[in-house]
């Protein structure tokens, strides 16, 4: 227990998960408490004759109980729920994507066998990713490397209708961040943006550092025929969820249409290659 | 012995098409067929149609443009159109679909063997349309029309329709900027797309979404009792209703 809250607790929390990963323990003695009171006032209410009481000794605290549950369920959570949390809420890749890389390879592997062979190791490499602990905090400079051989692996099925512009020069490479914060992101612009059209797409991808602060934006064609389904509004709750475990209040993530663009950013503290973390 | 199996290749990633056709190739000496042709979306892939016909046609689901189900249903509108053998990578819900009605599909990356068994299966007795799997899938029917222009096969987007009329043996759509001639019966229409269209005239379908009002006609022909017309937005033109078609209209508007 104490060995996976410190595993959890290898980068600066900030005060907001502090308090959910300690905050537990009040809440059960508060639960006690509130019980007991529930307790007492019920058998006032039957000494002194009231006729409801035995309702009130039914509902009351059946009540009680049933919010207590409900807010420490949605508010609080103990470290090692912390922790089951984010290992279910690991970024998964699409089947979809999975089976038609496949596909491509297979379909490559005659005509040109050595960029076959590439694209294996990045799929390869893009497993090893997904399987690697999602508790650890990642350099920006490897999200950015796997993000590179997952669009090869896109480019490779899909051509030149899959373009990319990238303006991160400004933001340190060292950065920290949860790991696939930014793939699952490129995923959904590729599936939901560039897939359904004719013509080539352009994605764009922003990262700058300021104040303190990490601000990375994601934008993709957008046409509203096509929408952005169930899919998307999962893969986003997904991150969102998974920047609450890590940083509490501290990072945000939204999304927005501006004319023609669907855009994603993410905002989040920044911290450089820790002394305990990484290298 | 029979004539070689044609087969039309539908997939928008060339890789996939490019395998596809590698694996035809190889069942080569266990089949007779010829690759007629590939496209890369449901469009591109009626205008292969048009021009030479195939037997069988294996279609990607997700594709852009015109996907593959909705390729299917202009397919089943056609009278010589080739069976139908739906490809997808994943596709939870249409798989469902397909399971369910018995429609054949194969899943990417194919295997040469399944691949063989479909073929086969279409030589012995080409298969019904998968009309039951598509009605399932995409119950709101065709997202496009087809208009033959001089030879060229142009899509109009039903959306676009403000009303459907049929004349002499024609059928014609009319948007808020052209009218095309359809191939097809105003009572078909009518059925496919209830939900959009409304029954105004024996002759005439006009979206429901495109009126904007009714009005008494101030016809000039004296003594006849006058008829009610509908203004349809974006549209000078007014629809007469028929007498008996005017009391439902009526309920529907007033509702």
């Amino acid at each position: 227990m104490v060995k996976e809250r410190e595993s959890i607790r290898q980068f600066p929390l900030p005060p907001a998960s502090a308090a959910l990963l300690g905050g537990a323990r009040l809440w059960r003695r508060l639960g006690i408490v509130s019980a007991l009171v529930v307790a007492v006032v019920v058998a006032a209410a039957g000494l002194m004759g009231f006729p409801w009481a035995p309702v009130l000794a039914g509902s009351v605290p059946t009540a009680l109980l049933l919010l207590l549950w409900f807010v420490r369920s949605r508010y609080m959570q103990a470290p090692a729920m912390t922790e089951a949390r984010l290992m279910a809420l690991s970024a998964r890749i699409r089947p979809h994507f999975l089976f038609n890389s496949l596909n491509a390879v297979l379909g490559t592997i005659r005509s040109d066998p050595r960029r076959a062979e590439t694209a294996l190791e990045e799929l390869a490499e893009l497993f090893r990713a997904l399987l690697q602990d999602p508790k650890e905090l990642v350099p920006l400079s490897e999200e950015l490397s796997l993000c590179r051989k997952y669009l090869a692996l896109e480019r490779l099925r899909l051509g030149d209708r899959i373009q990319v512009n990238w303006d991160i020069n400004s933001c340190p490479p060292d950065a920290l961040m949860p790991p696939l914060m930014l793939q699952p992101l490129l995923e959904n612009a590729v599936y939901h943006g560039v897939e359904p059209l004719v013509d080539p797409g352009c994605i764009s991808i922003r990262m700058v550092s300021a104040g303190g602060m990490l601000v990375l934006e994601l934008s993709n064609p957008f046409d509203p025929r096509h929408g952005h389904g169930a899919g998307n509004r999962m893969a986003l709750g997904n991150i969102r969820e998974r920047l609450a475990l890590f940083y509490g209040q501290g990072a945000t993530l939204d999304s927005e249409t501006i004319k023609d663009r669907y855009v994603v950013r993410i905002v989040l503290p920044y911290y450089a290659t820790s002394p305990t973390g990484r290298t | 012995m029979n004539s070689p199996l044609r087969v039309l290749v539908v997939d928008d990633e060339a890789p996939a098409r490019a395998r596809m056709k590698q694996l035809l190739d190889d069942l080569g000496d266990r089949i007779s067929l010829t690759v007629i042709g590939e496209a890369s979306d449901g469009q591109m892939a009626l205008d292969v149609l048009a021009e030479q016909p195939a037997d069988v046609a294996l279609i990607d689901i997700r594709m852009p443009r015109m996907d593959g189900l909705q390729l299917a249903l202009h397919l089943s509108q056609m009278p010589t159109a080739p069976a139908i053998i739906f490809v997808t990578a994943f596709d939870q819900y249409a798989v469902k679909a397909f399971e369910l009605t018995a429609t054949d599909y194969l899943l990417k990356p194919v295997r040469a063997d399944r691949l063989l068994t479909a073929l086969q299966k279409v030589q012995r007795h080409p298969p019904p349309s998968p009309a039951a799997a598509l009605h399932a899938l995409v119950p709101e029917g065709r997202q496009h029309l087809r208009s033959t222009v001089r030879g060229k096969v142009l899509l109009i987007p039903v959306g676009d329709i403000l009303y459907l009329r049929a004349e002499l043996k024609y059928v014609t759509a009319r948007t808020e900027t052209a009218e095309y001639l359809l191939d097809e019966s105003l009572a078909h229409l009518e059925n496919e797309f209830a939900s959009r269209f409304l029954r105004v005239h024996r002759s005439c379908l006009v979206a429901r979404n495109a009126i904007s009002g009714y009005e008494r006609d101030k016809g000039d022909t004296p003594g006849d009792e006058r008829q009610w017309v509908l203004l349809l937005a974006g549209l000078d033109e007014k629809i007469p209703v028929s007498r008996r078609q005017w009391p439902t209209v009526k309920n529907l508007l007033e509702a």
